[in-house]
């Protein structure tokens, strides 16, 4: 089976590369691409632990092909600090002690980053829907919810 | 595996119709990826059809109706205020379907065509009269969508056949609809039993009905009798014990894990009441 050529976006480098029709975005992202902060943990879209956008849009990237990132922008978790500054999201993340083993941080900093970009000023019960398809088996929640809410105050301060 | 990713409907359905062992065709993929990952199906070609012009929008038609693409997600429907002014009944149920993600691919056409009996979208769309155009080899052709699904994971589309749009008639005025399902907690479920309620109302009284449930046989249900237990009448108790009881009365379920045959039946006729108050108040409200 021959592969594929894609070209994309990833984290505003445009980057090329070959897969097999039945790769996933995750696996490229992970295997060729060396980005390794989307993680797997269900494989079937039910745990969010592999959360990235594409153009801007919250997807499983283990329930899309890497043929499909053809002509697509992907932000990964990889994107969100700024060189060495953490976003804020990250830095509450830290303060609010909002996580534990870590695997399900960056599928959530993803989310949470996009739900922030769309709803500045969001309910806790709109995090908790929003956030409903990313699970985590430490926390209990409470901290990430908490960051969350505490980041969106602090940037709706800042702008 | 061969990927292919048409840019006409022609195309994509000489690819279908030529194509030899499986054929899947993918949109949100929320299906047949995970399909594929679990070697439920493994199809020797896939054809990706969202290059095709068209298939990402939502367009109001000449009549007041909607022509949805067949690439279009949950989240682009939840954020068309139009369309959810017209059908709050059928972006909900879509809606409800799995989380933010799932919601960014997940589409009405993968949901109407994976068959299950617990789509939550395919009995909003019985409900509100929604068709689907079909094209193969041989040219297109428009059925309701309940001729869809032929059972758990079937569907009534011939080799080389594929949905190119679907259509959701206009709402006209003093028409409501709603659509609950019931599932253990509140989020991020596959439905117990679903539900589906379209009414158009003169004043109070009901002028058109039709009640649909989900889940509770291998494909939804359309509540035939619902239409003349209805029409003519207010949405008073007698009405609503009469809904109820024609909805447990249609319903065909199995036993498994989600819920016994019993319960089923029982919450199919206590949705069905539910339903339908939120869709008779939308409806009148819609009259104001």
């Amino acid at each position: 089976m021959s592969k594929l050529h894609v070209t994309t976006k990833v984290n505003g480098d445009t980057v090329e590369f070959l897969c097999d029709p039945r790769e996933t975005l995750l696996d490229v992202l992970r295997d060729r691409l060396g980005l390794t902060g989307a993680k797997e943990g269900c494989g079937t879209g039910d745990c969010g632990a592999c959360s990235v956008t594409v153009d801007g849009r919250l997807v499983c990237s283990c329930l899309m092909l890497g043929a499909e990132a053809e002509g697509k922008e992907i932000a990964t978790v990889e994107g969100i600090a700024e060189g060495g500054a953490l976003h804020p999201l990250q830095k509450k993340f830290i303060e609010y002690a909002a996580l534990q083993c870590g695997i399900c941080t960056p599928g959530i900093l993803v989310a949470a980053k996009n739900l922030l970009e769309k709803t500045p000023d969001p309910t806790e019960e709109q995090v908790r829907y929003w956030l409903a398809g990313n699970l985590c088996r430490c926390t209990g929640y409470d901290k990430i919810i908490r960051a969350v809410m505490d980041t969106a105050a602090e940037m709706r301060e800042a702008s | 595996m061969q990927y292919h990713r048409p840019a006409t409907f022609e195309d994509a359905v000489t690819l279908a119709a030529g194509a030899q062992g499986v054929t899947r065709f993918l949109a949100g993929g929320t299906d047949v990826l995970v399909q594929m990952r679990s070697d439920i199906v493994t199809p020797d070609t896939l054809i990706d059809i969202k290059a095709i012009p068209g298939t990402h929008d939502i367009t109001r038609q000449e009549d007041g109706g909607w022509r949805i693409g067949v690439a279009v997600t949950g989240a682009e429907m939840r954020e068309h205020a139009e369309l959810d002014r017209d059908w709050p009944g059928l972006v909900e149920a879509m809606d409800l379907i799995g989380s933010t993600q799932v919601q960014g691919r997940a589409t009405l056409t993968g949901n109407l065509c994976n068959a299950s009996p617990a789509a939550d979208s395919v009995p909003a769309m019985i409900a509100a009269g929604v068709t689907a155009t079909i094209t193969g080899p041989d040219g297109s052709r428009t059925a309701p969508v309940e001729e869809i699904p032929a059972g758990p994971g079937k569907t009534s589309l011939a080799r080389g056949e594929m949905i190119t749009a679907l259509h959701v008639p206009p709402r006209g005025t003093g028409g409501g609809d709603a659509y609950l399902r019931f599932i253990p907690r509140t989020e991020m479920d596959i439905a117990v039993v679903g539900c589906g309620v379209n009414l158009v109302v003169e004043g109070d009284t009901i002028t058109h009905a039709r009640v649909t449930l989900g889940a509770v046989a291998p494909t939804a249900v359309l509540v035939h009798a619902a239409e003349d237990a209805l029409v003519g009448r207010t949405l008073d108790e007698e009405a609503l014990t009469a809904l109820a009881d024609l909805a447990e009365a249609s319903c065909n379920p199995i036993d498994d894990k989600r819920g016994t045959i019993r319960f089923r039946t029982h919450v199919a006729g206590v949705l069905a009441r539910r339903a339908a108050k939120i869709a008779y108040d939308r409806a009148k409200g819609a009259a104001k």
